[in-house]
């Protein structure tokens, strides 16, 4: 293994180990990550169910059945997307200093991070697969059998594209310190907008036409939309090969943008906090 | 060739300054004053191979700054500095793994895991040989005494049993030049001891460059023959550190302890009076005058004892501090 790859595990076996200190905590953060998801689908059932019997009703395309397995992808696509803690943290870094462990070690912060918190992802796909799995099962009868094997490939590369997007945007966030040292308004501006715009509170394909044109021009769909769709298959091959190849244009963009933010944070760091 | 050569370093801060008051909070939403704040002013010093460097100055004389200055954390306003040949502020990997920065309030290792976690990433950081790491690992846990708390949670760990392990962490790589702020800040006097001791042995084994910055002269003078003083960001003294008390102290101190119980009343006209335990005291007399003095005083008394001594370094920096006229640097010699 090269020196660069055996750093990246070392980072990551260290990240699991630090992840697993407190697994009672931990056990119970992600049990409680369930509870929205059975609010939402009792939610959709009283909407449905309000205007004439639930299964036959059809909202902008969408039956129930439809919209609780939208429901549940979107749950799993946010399960790779969302970083809790990442933003304030790298804040709080910069705040009061403790960032100056990733500037006087041969180590790039960035690199950093990531493995970080591709750390914290495994470990909560691990804990989490179980009810994952039962809720799944449960709610099996909503989806129409097993997607084809191009289908299931796009979904696993969307969910990729949801991790790398949802990470470099709250970094760039996290990164913003450097200039405004708290950036806890940023972070519930942007939980605001991307609860809407990623397609997290309705499906995107429910907005109307201009409004929808301009969402899908942002990298926020890919944090829950884009995925739910693939496995729905609401995308023929060319649209999906299209989606994901947007998507990995924005993740080029906001690693830029990240690298950039870095770059001239740290010129105008001062080392606050002793 | 100097290790660490630093020459007019200048870093300026544009501070924000906010006036007391809600009415103020609320201007300051529509236009804030700035005011420049000059951290470091024009500093330069060299420092050779093997030397162990005290930087002194009180709180806010632009210590840290300029250890942050030289170990690449900021970027400075003016000025050059090189360190071990690197221009610190460029973050060369190539210098970041010959040099490393404690800094005594800050933690660097993981605090819910066990110290040998944070010292295995290192190993992976640092590129270091296995062997080696376990050679150097258990040397450093031997000198500090803490070979048998690698393995407890960093949080469970004593303040001063988790600054030994700071400093294993920033030793196992071999830096060359190592910059110490404040490495015993907190500490009980034993662990200030063992943290003192260590640092000694180790710089003689290894002959690595050390730049310490410390509020306590007793760290100081047990480790360092130089010391350069810096106030309000400007270097006022750099040299030997026996040095201040020659330049900066016209007094020496008579101890002097008196047969019977009693101070005789008319001692303080021989000298200043800084300290009385019956039947001892203390006086401060001017240096030229104390061989008169001191022939005076066992002229006229019976004394038992009698000691004459150098007023102790920490009084005499702390007066400089506070005095502030202290005359222009001396230049980088030591």
């Amino acid at each position: 293994m090269s020196p660069a790859l055996r750093i990246k595990w070392c980072i990551l076996r260290t990240s699991i180990a630090e992840r697993l200190a407190y697994r009672a905590d931990f056990a119970f953060a992600t049990l409680i990550r369930f509870l929205p998801i059975v609010t939402q689908v009792f939610l959709w059932g009283a909407i449905y169910q309000a205007t004439g019997p639930r299964d036959a009703r059809v909202i902008n395309a969408y039956t129930y059945g439809d919209m609780v397995a939208y429901s549940l992808l979107v749950m799993v696509g946010r399960a790779f997307s969302s970083m809790p803690g990442l933003t304030t943290g790298i804040a709080r870094d910069i705040r009061d200093g403790t960032i100056k462990k990733f500037l006087i070690q041969p180590i790039d912060m960035l690199d950093y991070l990531f493995w970080h918190r591709v750390a914290h992802k495994l470990v909560y796909y691990v804990i989490a697969f179980v009810p994952f799995a039962l809720v799944f099962w449960l709610c099996g009868s909503y989806f129409k059998g097993w997607p084809g094997a191009w289908t299931i490939s796009g979904w696993a590369i969307s969910l990729v594209l949801a991790f790398l997007i949802g990470f470099l945007i709250e970094s760039l966030m996290g990164l913003a310190a450097f200039w405004f040292l708290e950036v806890s308004s940023l972070v519930f501006v942007y939980m605001l907008i991307s609860y809407f715009l990623s397609g997290h509170m309705l499906p995107l394909d429910w907005l109307p036409a201009p409004i929808n044109a301009w969402i899908q021009l942002l990298p926020f769909k890919y944090l829950a939309f884009v995925p739910a769709a693939v496995l729905l298959e609401k995308y023929d091959p060319q649209q999906l090969v299209l989606e994901l190849g947007l998507g990995f244009c924005w993740v080029f963009v906001l690693y830029l943008l990240n690298r950039l933010a870095l770059t001239r944070g740290l010129r105008r760091y001062s080392a606050y906090g002793g | 060739m100097p290790i660490i050569e630093v020459n007019n370093l200048a870093k300026h801060y544009h501070v924000y300054q906010k006036r007391a008051g809600w009415m103020a909070s609320l201007g300051g939403l529509f236009h804030r004053e700035y005011k420049q704040v000059q951290a470091v002013r024009d500093v330069s010093f060299q420092i050779e191979r093997g030397e162990m460097v005290a930087f002194l100055g009180p709180n806010g004389a632009g210590k840290t700054t300029t250890l942050k200055l030289l170990s690449g954390l900021i970027y400075p306003t003016s000025g050059t500095a090189t360190v071990l040949g690197y221009v610190p502020w460029q973050r060369d990997n190539a210098y970041r793994r010959r040099f490393s920065l404690v800094m005594g309030q800050k933690n660097q290792l993981w605090w819910d895991l066990p110290a040998q976690e944070s010292f295995i990433l290192h190993r992976e950081i640092y590129s270091i040989e296995p062997a080696q790491f376990q050679r150097r690992l258990d040397e450093l846990t031997d000198l500090l005494e803490v070979r048998k708390l690698v393995s407890q949670p960093v949080r469970e760990l004593s303040l001063g049993e988790r600054m030994r392990m700071e400093l294993i962490a920033a030793l196992l790589h071999s830096p060359e030049v190592l910059l110490l702020d404040e490495p015993t800040i907190g500490l009980d006097v034993v662990s200030q001891r063992r943290v003192q001791g260590f640092l000694r042995h180790y710089q003689v084994e290894t002959q690595m460059t050390v730049l310490l910055t410390s509020h306590y002269m007793k760290d100081v003078e047990a480790l360092c023959r130089r010391a350069i003083i810096i106030n309000e960001g400007e270097i006022k003294h750099d040299g030997p550190l026996e040095e201040i008390l020659d330049r900066f102290s016209s007094v020496k101190q008579i101890q002097l302890q008196f047969a019977g119980t009693e101070i005789p009343a008319d001692v303080e006209k021989y000298g200043r009076v800084v300290e009385r335990i019956p039947p001892r005291v203390k006086l401060e007399v001017l240096r030229q005058e104390i061989p008169r003095v001191l022939a005076a005083l066992l002229d006229r008394y019976t004394i038992e004892d009698v000691g004459v001594q150098e007023r102790p370094l920490e009084e005499v920096i702390a007066e400089l501090f506070v005095r502030k006229e202290i005359s222009t640097p001396t230049g980088g010699d030591s």
